[in-house]
C-alpha cells in the first residue's frame, strides 16, 4: 500500500523538478493586473474603466490629454474651433494605417462619428450629441459641424468618442476581435481571465513602444493582485487598495505612485425623488448642511485610507483649473452643525443610507455613521449588492446614498447630468434654475477663465444646497516591478504604455 | 440489460427535471432586484439608450413571452450571449468548463488518495493515537476555510519561496508540466476540504462493515488481515463513498468559486457568479442548465457504478 508520506515525498519531487524546468516570461512581454473584467471592446459600446485601460494600448485616438490634463495631439496633428465655436476642423496625421491595414483618413474619422451616432447598441450618443454632420474636406483634413458651441466635447473625443475602428471591421462583430490603429492588436481573450495584445509593427509611433506582447490579467482581489505582482506573475498593477499600500512598500523589488484622480466620493441625497424624499434631510438644506459639517474629512481619510486621498466639498479634483481654491474642506464643526439642526427643528433625526456591499464601502460609512453621531444625526445603513443600490437610487427608493463618481477629464462631466433638472444621472431630481441657467451656458464657451466663472456661480448654490455631500477624491495607486520603467501616472487612471520598458 | 433499462429511465426523467431547472432559473433570476440594463450601463445611463437596449434585448415583453422566446433559442441550440461582453454563451462554457473540470478531477484525486486511506486507517486503527490524529487532521480540513488556506499558500509558497505560480492557468493538453504547476495549489485546497468529508464517510463505513458476520467469517477461515480489509471490506464500504464522490464533483464543478477567485481561475464558478452580480440573464441561464445536466449525468453515471461495484444490483 502506498503511504501518505511516500506519496508526499514523490509530489515534492515532482514539484522541485517542475519547478527548475519552468521558464521565466519573455522579457519583452508585460503583464498588467487589472480589478475588474472589461466589458465589450468596441469603444462605441464599452462601459468600464478597465476598458479603457485596455482600449489605450489597442487603439488611437484623435487627441489625448497629457498628466497636466492638457489636451495633446495624437491621429489629430492640430485643431482649430472656428464659426463662433460651432465648427471644429482636425488636421490629421498622415501614413497611418489600422491593423488590418486600411489607411486612416478623413472619410475613416467620418464613419466613426456616425457608427457611434447611429449605431443601435452605442452608448456615445449623447456624448457626441452636438455634431451634426462630419465634412471630409480633403484626405487629412475633418471638419465636425456642432449644433452649438460644445466646450466638452474635446475631452469627449480625446476618450472612447474619438477612438478610431477601421470602418472596414464594422460588418464584422467589433467587440469579438477590435481592429483599431493603436501602437497594440489584439491576440485573443478569455473572459474574466486575460486579454492578450501583440506589437503593431507598423503603428506610427512604435519606436516608443518596447512590448512584444501586453498581456492584462483580471484580478478582483488587491491583496492576491499583489501577491501575483510579488511573486512574478505581474509586472504592474492598477488600483492597489490603500490597506496594501504599507505592505507594498515593504518589499524592496517593487515601487508604488500614485496620484489624485478626476473622481470624487460623496453621498446623494433623495431632494425630491418620489415619497421617501420626505425627510428633515431630503426638505431641509440646515439639515444637509449639519451632515456636512458633521463629517471630518481628514479623519476619514486617514483612517480608512492611510492619508493617500484628497479630502474635498468639489466636484473636481485641485488640480483642475476649474477647482476654487477659496473652498478648501471646512474643519468639522459639531456645534454648528447641532445649531443648524436645532433651527430647522430636529435636534436629533435618523435617515437611512444605502451603501455598496464592499468593505472599504462600508468602513467608510462606519466611520461617517459615528461621527455625525456626536451631532446628533442617527444614520442607519442599508448595505446592498451593486446592482441592487444602482436600482432603488434610480427608482427613489433611497434617502441618501454613499456614492462615488469615476471622474471625467472635462468638469462638465463631473456635474451638469447629476444636478441639473432632467440631467440623465439626476437621481436626486434636484431642481434649481440657477444652477441650470449657469450649467447649460458653461457648455457654450471654450475660454477656461470665463467657462469657470459659470461654474463658480452653479457652485455657489449647490454648497448652499447640497443635494450632493462631497467628502474625498481617492488617488489611483498603482504597484509596479522594481524593472519597469518609465511609467508616467496620469490623473485619468489610465495606463498609457508609451516609454514604459522592462529593465 | 439491467443498466440499459436503468439509463433509459433515467433520461426521460431528466427531461421535466430540466424543465423544472429552467423555469426555476428563468423566474428567480428576474425576481432579484436590479436591473441588467443599469448594472450594464454603470456610471453612464443615458435614458434613452437604455430604453432602446430594452427593446433590442426583449427586456420591455412579459416574462412569460421572454421565457417563450428563451425556450425556442434552447431548442434550436442558441444559448444567447453575454450581455456584458457580447460573448456566446456556450463560448464562455466552452473556455471555463474544461478549466474547472481539470481542477474538479485533480482535486477529487487528491481526496480520494488522501481521503480513502486516512478513513481505512483510522477505522482499522480505531481507538488508537492514529485514528485521533487521523480525525484531527480531517477535522481542520473541514473547518480551514478555502480561500483562506489558498492566500495563506500564494504568500508562502508563491510569493516567499517562488515555488508555484500564484495564479493562472494552463491546459493538461497544452502544457502538462505548467498544467500540473498552475493546478496543484488550488486542488489541494479544494482537495484538502473533501478528502476531510471522504474520510469521516469512509471511517464510518468501515467501520460499519467490519463489524459484520462476513468480516469475522474470513478472518476465522484465516485470511491474512489485508486481504480482510481491502478485499471484503473496503469494497462494500464503497458504495456510499462512491455516491459522496459524484455527488462532491457535481459540488465542485459549480462550488469552486471561492478558490477560482483566489487563484484567478477562469472557471465555471466564477462565470456564474460574475454572472449573477451582472445581471447578465443569458449567462446565468445557459450556465445553470449545463449545471443541471452535468448533475443529472453524474447521478447517472454513480447508478452505473453501484451496479459495477455491487454485483447484488446486478440481478436486481
Amino acid at each position: 500500500m502506498t503511504t501518505p508520506l511516500s506519496l508526499a515525498r514523490r509530489g515534492f519531487s515532482a514539484l522541485a523538478l517542475a519547478t527548475i524546468m519552468a521558464l521565466p516570461a519573455a522579457a519583452a512581454d508585460i503583464r498588467i493586473g487589472l480589478q475588474e473584467d472589461p466589458d465589450i471592446l468596441d469603444p462605441h459600446e464599452a462601459r468600464t474603466f478597465v476598458g479603457r485601460i485596455v482600449f489605450n494600448a489597442l487603439c488611437d485616438k484623435l487627441i489625448d490629454t497629457d498628466e497636466k490634463l492638457e489636451f495633446v495631439p495624437r491621429l489629430a496633428t492640430s485643431w482649430t474651433i472656428s464659426d463662433a465655436g460651432k465648427t471644429v476642423t482636425f488636421k490629421l496625421r498622415a501614413g497611418v494605417t489600422f491593423h488590418d491595414g486600411t489607411p486612416f483618413d478623413a472619410a475613416a474619422v467620418k464613419a466613426n462619428i456616425e457608427r457611434a451616432q447611429t449605431s443601435k447598441t452605442s452608448r456615445r450618443k449623447s456624448e457626441i450629441k452636438s455634431v451634426t454632420a462630419v465634412e471630409v474636406i480633403d484626405p487629412t483634413t475633418v471638419a465636425f459641424k456642432l449644433s452649438a458651441p460644445d466646450a466638452p466635447l474635446l475631452a469627449q473625443l480625446s476618450d472612447r468618442a474619438g477612438m478610431m475602428l477601421s470602418p472596414a471591421s464594422f460588418d464584422k462583430p467589433v467587440g469579438a476581435k477590435p481592429i483599431c490603429s493603436g501602437p497594440y492588436k489584439f491576440v485573443e481573450r478569455v473572459q474574466n481571465d486575460r486579454i492578450v495584445l501583440e506589437r503593431f509593427a507598423e503603428h506610427w509611433e512604435k519606436e516608443k513602444y518596447s512590448f512584444d506582447k501586453v498581456i492584462f490579467r483580471t484580478i478582483p482581489d488587491s491583496t492576491v493582485r499583489l501577491a501575483n505582482l510579488r511573486s512574478g506573475q505581474l509586472d504592474m498593477l492598477e488600483r492597489l487598495a490603500a490597506s496594501d499600500v504599507s505592505g507594498a512598500k515593504s518589499d524592496t523589488g517593487l515601487k508604488v505612485v500614485s496620484v489624485v484622480g478626476l473622481g470624487y466620493q460623496g453621498i446623494s441625497i433623495n431632494i425630491n425623488n418620489g415619497a421617501r424624499a420626505d425627510t428633515p434631510l431630503g426638505k431641509d438644506k440646515r439639515v444637509r448642511q449639519a451632515l456636512s459639517l458633521a463629517i471630518d474629512r481628514e479623519a476619514l481619510n486617514q483612517v480608512v485610507f492611510e492619508g493617500l486621498f484628497e479630502p474635498t466639498i468639489q466636484p473636481f479634483p485641485s488640480s483642475s483649473p476649474y477647482y476654487d481654491k477659496g473652498f478648501p474642506p471646512p474643519k468639522r464643526d459639531i456645534a454648528k452643525a447641532k445649531a443648524l439642526l436645532k433651527e430647522a427643528g430636529v435636534p436629533t433625526f435618523s435617515f437611512e443610507m444605502q451603501v455598496a456591499n464592499s468593505p472599504v464601502d462600508q468602513q467608510v460609512a462606519q466611520v461617517i455613521q459615528a461621527m455625525v453621531a456626536e451631532a446628533g444625526i442617527d444614520i442607519k445603513l442599508r448595505s446592498s449588492e451593486f446592482a441592487t443600490m444602482l436600482k432603488s437610487q434610480t427608482a427613489g427608493d433611497f434617502q441618501a446614498t454613499r456614492v462615488g463618481w469615476s471622474g471625467r477629464v472635462d468638469p462638465d462631466g463631473n456635474l451638469h447630468q447629476f444636478v441639473t433638472t432632467g440631467g440623465g444621472i439626476n437621481d436626486t431630481k434636484f431642481s434649481n434654475p440657477i444652477v441650470d441657467k449657469e450649467l447649460n451656458a458653461s457648455r457654450l464657451v471654450y475660454d477656461v477663465a470665463a467657462r469657470k466663472a459659470h461654474f463658480d456661480a452653479a457652485a455657489k448654490v449647490l454648497r448652499e444646497e447640497l443635494p450632493l455631500v462631497y467628502l474625498y477624491l481617492p488617488a489611483w495607486i498603482w504597484a509596479l516591478s522594481n524593472k519597469v520603467d518609465g511609467f508616467v501616472p496620469n490623473p485619468d487612471g489610465m495606463i498609457r504604455l508609451a516609454g514604459v520598458k522592462l529593465k | 440489460m439491467h443498466m440499459w433499462s436503468l439509463i433509459l429511465r433515467r433520461l426521460v426523467v431528466a427531461i421535466p427535471t430540466l424543465f423544472l431547472v429552467m423555469v426555476f432559473v428563468f423566474i428567480l433570476q428576474r425576481m432579484l432586484p436590479g436591473d441588467p440594463l443599469l448594472v450594464m450601463a454603470g456610471e453612464e445611463r443615458d435614458p434613452e439608450v437604455l430604453e432602446s437596449l430594452r427593446k433590442l434585448y426583449g427586456f420591455d415583453r412579459s416574462i412569460v413571452v421572454q421565457f417563450v422566446v428563451w425556450l425556442r433559442e434552447i431548442a434550436t441550440g442558441n444559448f444567447g450571449v453575454s450581455l456584458r461582453t457580447g460573448t456566446p454563451v456556450t463560448e464562455l462554457i466552452r473556455q471555463t468548463l474544461p478549466v474547472t473540470m481539470q481542477l474538479a478531477v485533480a482535486s477529487l484525486i487528491i481526496a480520494l488518495v488522501i481521503g480513502i486511506p486516512m478513513g481505512v486507517l483510522s477505522a482499522v486503527k480505531k481507538g488508537t493515537w492514529l485514528d485521533y490524529v487521523a480525525s484531527a487532521i480531517s477535522l481542520s480540513g473541514l473547518s480551514i476555510p478555502n480561500f483562506w488556506l489558498g492566500i495563506i499558500l500564494i504568500l508562502f509558497v508563491s510569493v516567499n519561496l517562488r515555488w508555484l505560480p500564484a495564479s493562472g492557468f494552463v491546459s493538461v493538453f497544452v502544457d502538462p508540466v505548467e498544467a500540473f504547476r498552475t493546478t496543484i495549489m488550488p486542488a489541494f485546497v479544494l482537495g484538502s476540504g473533501l478528502a476531510a468529508t471522504l474520510m469521516r464517510h469512509t471511517r464510518s463505513a468501515m467501520l460499519e462493515v467490519l463489524r459484520l458476520d462476513y468480516i469475522r467469517t474470513a478472518r476465522a477461515k484465516g485470511l491474512l488481515e489485508p486481504a480482510v480489509v481491502f478485499r471484503h471490506a473496503l469494497r462494500n464500504a464503497l458504495v456510499p463513498i462512491v455516491t459522496l464522490s459524484t455527488l462532491l464533483f457535481g459540488q465542485l464543478l459549480a462550488g469552486a468559486v471561492l478558490t477560482e477567485q483566489v487563484f484567478t481561475i477562469p472557471g465555471f464558478g466564477k462565470l456564474i457568479v460574475d454572472a449573477v452580480f451582472n445581471r447578465d440573464y443569458g449567462v446565468v441561464q445557459g450556465v445553470v442548465l449545463c449545471t443541471a445536466i452535468a448533475f443529472i449525468l453524474m447521478n447517472l453515471v454513480a447508478d452505473v457504478l453501484y451496479i459495477l461495484i455491487n454485483p447484488r444490483l446486478r440481478t436486481a
